[in-house]
């Protein structure tokens, strides 16, 4: 089994081969002996020349992460289907971009409407969730395209509710 | 003491005081929303009622549906823990009439105390110092305008009605004054059903340090030393400790008496905690009194070696307190960490959701206070704390080292939590020193964050082992021929061999 791993930020070639019953980890062409046990869902023991690390694999949605030894790695997978990376879906063609909702909630303020120019960082419109109030920012300068939710509607996380261009 | 408490509350406090009850040999009775079926206050109650929608408006905040629970389920006193009803004097009062007692102080110390103005009025008769400011909730923006030209900014707006930092906004010039009483006007009028603000100056680089007192119904008051709770974001408490890094014995004795004196002059009985601003010079000036028992009152209990909510049971039942205030004795040290479902690298966006795995940490002076469980969805309705992780030791340095170790411990997966936040708080220096104010942490989230360039090997082969990691959990998600790849280590025969070589190589004893 061989996959491109992207871990933070850094291409890598990782692959899962069998030699004599022994499991041989090659990355980046360095043949490596690991021993890597699941150890309960998405968590996993490895142990590289004796060190031991216990590594937690969580996805949010596109979102994939790798948390050991206090670091928050961000991981891209590439399979036959392509890559499967993290932040991924808000970037869209020609510098259009979609803002998403971060989490699920009732939006209680629209501060923008179509045809409005906006900076980057300006608030566009406020989530409340969990009794607080969320204040979804523009990623960029640019023109309010389409404002996609209305005062008092609920949204999922990942909803798209404004596009600047 | 009561046969039977009905604990008007959610989550880990309900937990909390559910605990005591046990330990008391009381009942403990819950009451639950639509969305509260499952949780884990539920199912550790003695008994559980339904009270309504998931909106807390329509159950954990409407004082006729919990009273009714209690006289169907024949309560003999309500607890209100934090949040909801805790500090609503209506509810004090309802409790007296359809006689329930009501665990904590009586409506008249609530409504004195517990009003900010009413209190910095009180403080003032009392002699305990305050910040400038109004004494008067402020009607309108343009008046609020035209108190602040009398002191200038930076000035802070606050709920008449408020707590935990909602409601509340610093205003830096004048320019920001419109928008930001905006927002607190709206933000105090979801969260305590009363709009109106009032408003004091804002000082340098203050810290926020509380002081517990506990009032019994026979005139006897203690407090039980300090909280250090400057850590806080957007105004939200996020660390505290217990003591403050910064407190000397005179200064906790200035303090304690201050805040027993605003007690006894509010008539309090229960628990209760006077909050101060502390300034560089050791200065303190009276902010406000919650009239409850507080989030963060772990990290006194663990220093004091008391239970604070079997104390305020016994304290409602009627009973002395069992110890005078120079049996109070401070020992070790304590640390606070709030866990929050947020997301710290996504401007602490709320992130509700199922909880797939739990990672639990345990060990030498660690304490968990929580309301989760894996397989369990924290709603959209309700604050996004998700617990408390304690930690104490011998000293400081012991409790922060033991805090750490907790940390790497803990996980909440399938949802974010803030646990990567308290991480980067404690490699801090400034955090290890002591050295923070009421605004640490938003200055030292704002500050670029310092790139990291360790480049060890153990950086890289923890790296490597995230790859690792990554490739076995693509595999065991899509399935197939990969997955079976990896299955065979455990079996693998090799390694066997491996280990009876190894077992012969130990020396024979």
């Amino acid at each position: 089994m061989k996959l491109q791993i992207e871990i933070a930020g850094k291409k890598r070639q990782v692959e899962l081969a069998r030699a004599n019953e022994r499991a041989i980890w090659t990355i980046d062409g360095q043949r490596l002996e690991a021993d890597a046990v699941a150890v309960s869902s998405g968590t996993y023991s490895i142990l590289i020349n004796g060190k031991s690390f216990e590594v937690r694999v969580e996805s949010f949605g596109a979102e994939l992460r790798a948390i050991t030894a206090g670091r928050d790695f961000s991981v891209a997978i590439q399979d036959e289907r392509g890559w499967r990376r993290n932040r991924g879906g808000s970037l869209e063609a020609e510098g259009r971009q979609q803002v998403l909702a971060p989490m699920p909630g009732k939006i209680v303020r629209v501060l923008v409407s179509a045809g409005d120019s906006v900076r980057a960082g300006q608030g566009l419109l406020v989530v409340e969730a969990m009794k607080m109030q969320n204040e979804i920012r523009a990623p960029k300068s640019g023109t309010i395209d389409r404002v996609r939710v209305v005062e008092g509607q609920t949204v999922n996380a990942g909803q798209v509710v404004v596009i600047v261009s | 003491m009561f046969k039977k408490v009905l604990i008007a509350n959610r989550g880990e406090i309900a937990v909390r005081i559910a605990r005591a009850c046990r330990e008391l040999r009381v009942r403990a009775v819950a009451v639950y929303s639509d969305v509260d079926r499952a949780s884990l206050h539920v199912r550790l109650a003695d008994e559980a009622y339904p009270i309504g929608l998931a909106p807390s408006g329509e159950s954990y905040l409407v004082i006729e549906k919990i009273l009714g629970v209690a006289r169907y389920a024949g309560c003999d006193a309500i607890h209100p823990g934090y949040g909801f009803l805790a500090e609503n004097p209506a509810l004090a009062r309802a409790c007296v009439d359809a006689g329930v007692t009501f665990i904590g102080p009586p409506a008249a110390a609530m409504e004195q105390l517990g009003s900010k103005t009413a209190a910095r009025q009180i403080a003032r008769d009392v002699g305990a110092p305050t910040v400038p400011g109004t004494l008067n909730p402020i009607k309108t923006v343009d008046e609020a305008a035209e108190i602040v030209r009398g002191i200038g900014f930076p000035v802070i707006l606050k709920a008449v009605a408020g707590g935990g930092g909602k409601g509340m906004r610093s205003v830096a010039s004048e320019s920001e004054l419109a928008s930001a009483w905006r927002d607190a006007t709206s933000e105090a009028q979801n969260a305590f059903g009363d709009a109106r603000l009032y408003l004091e100056k804002y000082l340098e680089r203050p810290r926020h340090i509380e002081i517990q007192v506990l009032a019994d119904q026979h005139g006897h008051f203690v407090y039980l030393g300090e909280r250090e709770c400057s850590v806080q974001r957007r105004h939200q408490k996020v660390i505290e400790e217990a003591p403050s890094p910064i407190m000397t014995a005179e200064l906790r004795k200035a303090m304690g008496e201050a805040a027993v004196k605003l007690a006894r002059a509010g008539n309090y009985t229960n628990a209760g905690t006077v909050e101060f601003l502390v300034d560089a010079e050791r200065n303190f000036y009276f902010l406000e009194m919650n009239t409850r028992l507080q989030v963060e009152h772990p990290v006194t209990e663990m220093v004091t070696s008391l239970d604070l909510v079997k104390l305020q049971m016994r304290i409602a039942a009627g009973e002395p307190l069992p110890f005078g205030q120079a049996d109070i004795e401070l020992r070790g040290h304590a640390v606070e960490c709030r866990i929050y479902a947020e997301d710290p690298d996504n401007n602490f966006f709320p992130s509700p959701g199922k909880i797939i795995d739990c990672g639990v940490p345990t060990g030498p002076g660690i304490r968990l206070d929580e309301g989760i469980y894996a397989g369990w969805t924290v709603p959209n309705e309700y604050d996004p704390m998700l617990g408390k992780l304690v930690a104490w030791g011998g000293d400081r340095e012991e409790a922060l080292a033991r805090m750490g170790r907790a940390l790497a411990e803990y996980h909440a997966s399938g949802i974010k939590t803030n646990v990567s936040l308290f991480r980067r708080i404690l490699a801090s220096s400034d955090f290890q020193k002591g050295a923070i104010y009421t605004r640490w942490l938003d200055d030292f989230l704002s500050a670029a964050p310092v790139a990291e360039g360790r480049n060890t090997e153990e950086e890289s082969q923890a790296e490597q082992a995230a790859a690792i990691a990554a490739l076995l959990w693509h595999a065991s998600q899509t399935g197939g021929a990969s997955a079976s790849e990896t299955r065979t280590f455990a079996e693998s025969r090799w390694k066997t061999e491996g280990r009876r070589e190894q077992v012969n190589r130990e020396p024979q004893l």
